[in-house]
């Protein structure tokens, strides 16, 4: 095959990308998306096993076949919930991945026209370094992530004292051994810079606690694709520079939504330490202060009494795989003729989108299931607030008081509604460690419980 | 091929720019309530690398950059196949409801 029929195969490749992350705008068009992409992805393998230098059929089959099993298994067997640490398991992959190749590339340099061994081309050289860098970041990176997510690994933030001066001392240091190595070629100073950046992966995500995973997920998924950018460079394949530069774009604006979601900018989330241990205005004193308590027939006979019931999910409803029985819950109300919403909050649960991928899971019609811009300002015509698992997104302080480690985070305003239920199992103050004083207001019910029995108990005092 | 190295650099710089300004329009206009899926496909189309992987284990024999090469590809594979499968299963969900809206209209 000719150099330009290749290069056209990987442009259509390229553009299939493209059409897949387009088909996204809708659900109606994303499935067909997802087939573009598909089919792109075969392209690109096709082509690449038509060179010259490809021979090897049996052997990258029979690793296609493995790679192929285990990740159906995966992908097929994984529960919705789990989605967060998949994700974050599968950009560990990308970044590995990346710093094999560029290893190959090193050790046989010739397979890749970039010069011979001892002798690279310094340009390969560098791309190949920081292809490396990005790719070993990635890998820990997500890795840790993951353990966080997954629970192995305590969510809480660890700090300790001069965290960001070491990180800034091993990220000089990296940039040392890359001159290093693009002077000396050697295979020791390759290696030293996989561990290092390794480390340096590590130490990054460890100070940054559970809820603000939304952000780094997606900044996990952006250094994968820039990693991928990289050997894209490496390699002067235009195919990898072009979907590495999208799936980096990608989890950059991914990243700038959700920390815009929290009122925080990315630089900020990413030094860490925030939420966990931090005790901020933890404690203003709220034991002289009244909730009131309810069960679950006080719950039913509330909302079969409203005309409007907008429900707010968080991560505890996730936590508590509660989406199946709120649905249901949801579908009685509207048998009654009860108008039911859902509204999201941008940082809701653990990877962007969550929410909405658990609601579709248990049939909510998307039709219902509203973002914040779209639905807030219909908070003061709603009569029921029902929130089930989330605690900091629909706190009023975030609006009023400036001390408050979450002001100026852009909240539901489910205080504006004429009564407000709280799902919660304890009186523990959310992720951010802050008081919610919507606890303690007159038109406030508490109802404590695990969400999804609560929401079972909910659904047969209704049916009753 | 080698005399042009930096024309091709110039030339990957220049796809590279106008790839991150079609990713920034089209990432935007995809709807906050599929980022899950975003992620997913763009977990998926990252592993496209695996095309440095296969030409890395394409040559006959075995020596160190072969086996780096194979290790890619079983890692890139891993993420292609879930990444895309994984994404299929979130959409459908979204789909099953759009058919269901339909039929009660």
């Amino acid at each position: 095959m000719s150099s330009n029929m290749v290069a056209i195969l990987y442009l259509i490749s390229a553009l299939l990308f493209i059409f897949a992350l387009r088909g996204l705008s809708h659900p109606e068009s994303s499935r067909t998306g997802n087939i573009f992409g598909i089919i792109g992805m075969i392209i690109a393998v096709f082509t690449t096993l038509m060179f010259k230098s490809v021979l090897s059929y049996y052997e990258i089959g029979a690793a296609i076949l493995i790679g192929g099993a285990i990740g159906s298994f995966i992908a097929l067997r994984i529960e919705m919930t789990a989605l967060p640490q998949l994700v974050a398991a599968f950009h560990s992959l990308v970044g590995l991945a990346a710093v094999f190749v560029a290893a190959a590339a090193f050790y046989d340099p010739v397979a890749f026209n970039i010069g011979k061994v001892g002798s690279i081309k310094v340009a390969s050289l560098i791309e190949m370094s920081i292809g490396t860098f990005i790719g070993a970041i990635t890998f820990s990176g997500s890795v840790l992530a993951f353990g966080k997510l997954q629970g192995t690994i305590s969510g809480k933030p660890i700090v300790f004292k001069f965290q960001h001066l070491i990180n800034a001392l091993i990220f000089l240091l990296i940039i040392f051994l890359i001159i290093f190595f693009v002077v000396n070629q050697s295979p020791t100073i390759f290696w030293t810079i996989v561990f290092v950046s390794i480390l340096l992966g590590f130490l990054v995500v460890i100070p940054i606690g559970g809820a603000d995973m939304p952000v780094v997920v997606s900044m996990l998924n952006s250094y994968s694709g820039w990693a991928a950018c990289g050997i894209g460079f490496t390699l002067s394949n235009n195919l990898l520079i072009i979907t590495g530069a999208l799936v980096g774009a990608s989890g950059a604006i991914l990243s700038y939504i959700m920390s815009k979601g929290m009122n925080r900018s990315i630089i900020n989330v990413v030094l860490g330490g925030f939420g966990g241990e931090q005790d901020t205005s933890v404690s203003k004193d709220n034991s002289d202060k009244i909730v009131k308590q309810g069960n679950a027939e006080d719950a039913a006979y509330i909302m079969k009494n409203a005309d409007s019931v907008i429900i707010v999910p968080g991560y505890g409803m996730a936590v508590a795989q509660a989406q199946h029985a709120l649905r249901e819950m949801g579908d009685i109300l509207k048998k009654e003729g009860i108008e039911v919403r859902y509204a999201i909050h941008p940082v809701a649960g653990r990877m962007p989108g969550h929410m909405n991928v658990l609601l579709a899971e248990a049939n909510v019609p998307y039709e219902e299931v509203l973002e914040l811009d779209e639905i807030n300002h219909d908070f003061p015509m709603t009569e029921v607030s029902f929130v089930i698992g989330a605690n900091d997104v629909t706190n009023p302080a975030a609006k009023t008081d400036e001390s408050s480690p979450i002001f100026g985070m852009p909240i539901l305003d489910v205080e504006k509604s004429q009564s407000v239920l709280f799902v919660k199992r304890s009186m523990a103050t959310g992720y951010s460690g802050v008081d919610n004083e919507l606890f303690y207001r007159d038109n406030t019910t508490m109802l404590f419980g695990d969400a999804k029995k609560m929401c079972e108990d909910i659904v047969k005092s209704l049916s009753a | 091929m080698e005399a042009h190295s930096s024309e091709v650099f110039v030339i990957g710089l220049t796809v590279f720019f106008l790839a991150c300004i079609i990713g920034y329009y089209v990432v935007w206009s995809v709807t906050p309530a599929l980022h899950s899926p975003l992620m997913g496909v763009t977990n998926a189309i990252s592993s496209v690398i695996i095309v440095g992987a296969i030409l890395a284990a394409g040559p006959q024999g075995f020596d160190t950059s072969k086996i780096f090469g194979l290790i890619g590809v079983v890692l890139a594979s891993v993420n292609i196949f879930g990444g895309f499968l994984v994404t299929y299963r979130m959409l459908s969900m979204f789909k099953k409801k759009t058919k269901k809206t339909k039929e009660k209209e």
